[in-house]
């Protein structure tokens, strides 16, 4: 996937503040969680994008952005050329089945009273013209076949089945609209570390075989390196630092994304003492109240005056060889490094 | 940097070997509500309050395979007389018997009770229910509504409302006096019901496959009754079983008032009501009556227990 293929998604300028209101009759707004703060980026046909970032940086909102299931404070997300951020009715109904979603946490992701066949069959009984009523089980089986799970299986409910199973479902159910982009919501950090290699090269497979591009949100590093074509990195609602995963890997030029991959274990024992580690201090600000200027400054190392009054921008810089935000980006190779 | 280990690839329409699947050895799948039925079975206080339940409602439905007698049939000379062996429970005032009057109450009892539930169930069930669906001014709206009724106190209110659309001293004919008084048990206990409703399908609304659901597009329509519907049915289901017990009890409340059903229906509230001022004299005659209105009551709430247990063992 050298090639940029055709744009697929495209957003631009993504925001999302969530309104704090005080008072019990009268409710008045007195501030806003800024979860998403001006995102943008692109994503291509058969293309997997990674998103990380820690907790509450806005990846979960992102993604529910990018769904539909909440409507943006401003920007705008294009499938195919379309807007879907202020769709509605039917034309909404239409888009959705270009863009389906894998949820994080299989156990409460399907519906414990409704078996197998039911939920995987959902998205047909909704969008009744996908495929006629006759051959809607055969279809739904088929389903299952392609995820791995056994057809027969099909009467079955979902606390009958393990965990990643469970999440196999939750694929088939995401796979039956033939959709062209999956949004992957931390697919596999509910599932144990031999579930979650079975389950990844299940969405490896899928992807070559139905050109599938995946938007895949998780925190945990290596896994996203492991199924992503290009890597963004998320920081308070702001994308930081966006790049193939070379680049992001081998030569980061944002200080959060350094202090991450810093932290990632390395198997290898050898020169562990020596590595340097970036340890940062303190916590993340409050989304409701981001410092002035550049988001990251209050922990960053490399902070100087112009960090709080001039935002950075992600764009390619003269350190950085892929767009990132940082006024001093400078590429240092902090896995690798001795 | 490390990659994931690659345990092992995926074998195609494999299964996987951590499956944790459970088959009945009939080989039928087990839903949620199989699984009840499972603890259900297995529970000592469910068959005794089914076994009971089933000779209420066989009282209910035909109380001529209880008694031959005719309850309304009265002889004066026989006033107040103690059981003995011509009549089981022996004869009220009016030289009635009391076995067949008491057979013949529990329809009325019974019918009040299930169709105030069912009325009940109906109003704060929808009421509950979009009001967590729709959130926002529909959810203060009946909630405010709901609390307005709340704070009528349950006997007050029944008096109020019955006390001026049936006046104690009136004798309207038998379905109206009955429609009123189950209309009045569910206009003063459904904001109860309501909010078991509204907070099970706002816990459910949150789940993630409600996410997923209109991930797919689903309309409000399937939501709700896919999905939102049967994870919120257990609480509705076991408060409405006890609360049918309630309505019964409530039912003879109103009746020893005067302000409930009276003559010529038969119901235990009324025989209670005639007779409480001989107690003295002939215990009998109101005794038997409140016996069967008692076990009638534990009936329902201790069947309700038992599909409490079965539904949310957490709650043991």
């Amino acid at each position: 996937m050298t090639a940029p293929a055709e744009t697929i998604l495209e957003v631009r300028d993504l925001v999302k503040h969530f309104p704090l209101t005080q008072g019990i009759l009268v409710k008045r707004q007195i501030g806003a969680i800024k979860a998403v703060d001006g995102v943008s980026f692109d994503l291509h046909r058969g293309e997997t994008l990674g998103v990380v970032g820690e907790s509450g940086c806005g990846k979960s909102t992102l993604a529910k952005l990018l769904m539909a299931l909440e409507r943006p404070t401003s920007g705008s997300v294009k499938i195919n050329g379309r807007e879907i951020a202020n769709a509605r009715g039917g034309e909404l109904k239409r888009m959705r089945r270009n863009i389906q979603m894998v949820m994080q946490d299989p156990y409460t992701s399907l519906n414990p009273r409704m078996t197998v066949g039911d939920i995987v069959g959902e998205p047909f009984e909704i969008h009744t013209d996908v495929v006629p009523k006759g051959g809607r089980r055969r279809k739904v089986q088929e389903l299952l076949e392609v995820v791995g799970l056994n057809p027969d299986h099909i009467n079955r409910y979902p606390h009958q089945f393990s965990g990643g199973q469970r999440q196999r479902i939750g694929i088939a159910r995401g796979l039956a609209l033939q959709p062209e982009i999956i949004i992957c919501d931390e697919p596999v950090s509910a599932l144990d570390v031999s579930i979650q290699a079975q389950v990844m090269n299940l969405l490896e497979r899928l992807q070559t075989e139905f050109n599938l591009a995946y938007i895949f949100i998780a925190h945990d590093l290596s896994v996203v390196r492991h199924i992503s074509d290009r890597v963004a990195v998320m920081y308070l609602g702001k994308i930081v630092e966006i790049g193939r995963d070379s680049e992001i890997y081998e030569r980061p030029t944002h200080p959060y994304t350094q202090a991450l991959l810093s932290a990632v274990p390395v198997p290898n024992p050898e020169g562990r003492e020596t590595r340097e580690r970036i340890i940062l201090q303190g916590d993340p600000p409050s989304p409701a109240n981001p410092p002035s200027g550049c988001h990251f400054r209050t922990r960053c190392w490399k902070a100087q005056a112009i960090c709080a009054e001039q935002e950075p921008l992600l764009q390619i810089r003269s350190g950085s060889d892929h767009p990132s935000a940082c006024h001093f980006a400078e590429a240092l190779d902090v896995v690798n490094a001795q | 940097m490390s990659d994931p280990t690659v345990a092992q690839d995926l074998i195609h329409g494999g299964d996987e070997p951590t499956g944790a699947v459970t088959v009945t050895s009939t080989g039928r799948p087990r839903s949620l509500w199989r699984d009840t039925w499972d603890i259900l079975r297995h529970r000592k206080i469910f068959w005794v309050s089914l076994v009971m339940l089933i000779a209420f409602l066989l009282m209910a439905a035909f109380p001529s395979l209880f008694t031959h007698k005719d309850p309304n049939y009265a002889t004066l000379a026989h006033s107040m007389e103690p059981p003995s062996s011509d009549a089981l429970f022996g004869y009220d005032l009016q030289g009635r018997d009391v076995f067949a009057r008491t057979i013949y109450g529990a329809r009325a009892s019974i019918i009040v009770g299930v169709a105030a539930t069912l009325l009940t169930v109906l109003l704060g069930g929808i009421t509950g229910v979009l009001a967590a669906f729709y959130a926002r001014w529909l959810d203060a709206i009946i909630s405010r509504v709901g609390e307005i009724f709340l704070g009528v106190p349950y006997v007050l209110g029944g008096i109020i409302i019955l006390g001026t659309i049936a006046p104690a001293q009136t004798s309207p004919n038998e379905f109206t006096i009955m429609a009123v008084v189950i209309l009045v048990l569910a206009i003063l206990g459904w904001p109860i019901l309501m909010r078991i409703a509204r907070s099970a399908v706002i816990q459910a609304k949150h789940q993630d496959y409600v996410q997923a659901a209109r991930a797919l597009g689903a309309g409000p329509f399937r939501i709700i009754f896919k999905h939102l519907l049967p994870n919120s049915l257990a609480p509705i289901l076991v408060y409405s079983t006890i609360t049918i017990g309630s309505y019964i009890g409530a039912e003879a409340t109103f009746s020893l008032l005067g302000i409930g059903l009276r003559p010529p229906v038969i119901s235990w509230g009324i025989a209670i009501a005639d007779h409480t001022r001989y107690i003295r004299t002939g215990a009998h005659a109101m005794f038997f009556p409140a016996a069967f209105l008692s076990l009638c009551v534990l009936t329902f709430v201790m069947l309700g227990e038992a599909v409490r247990d079965a539904l949310d063992p957490k709650l043991r």
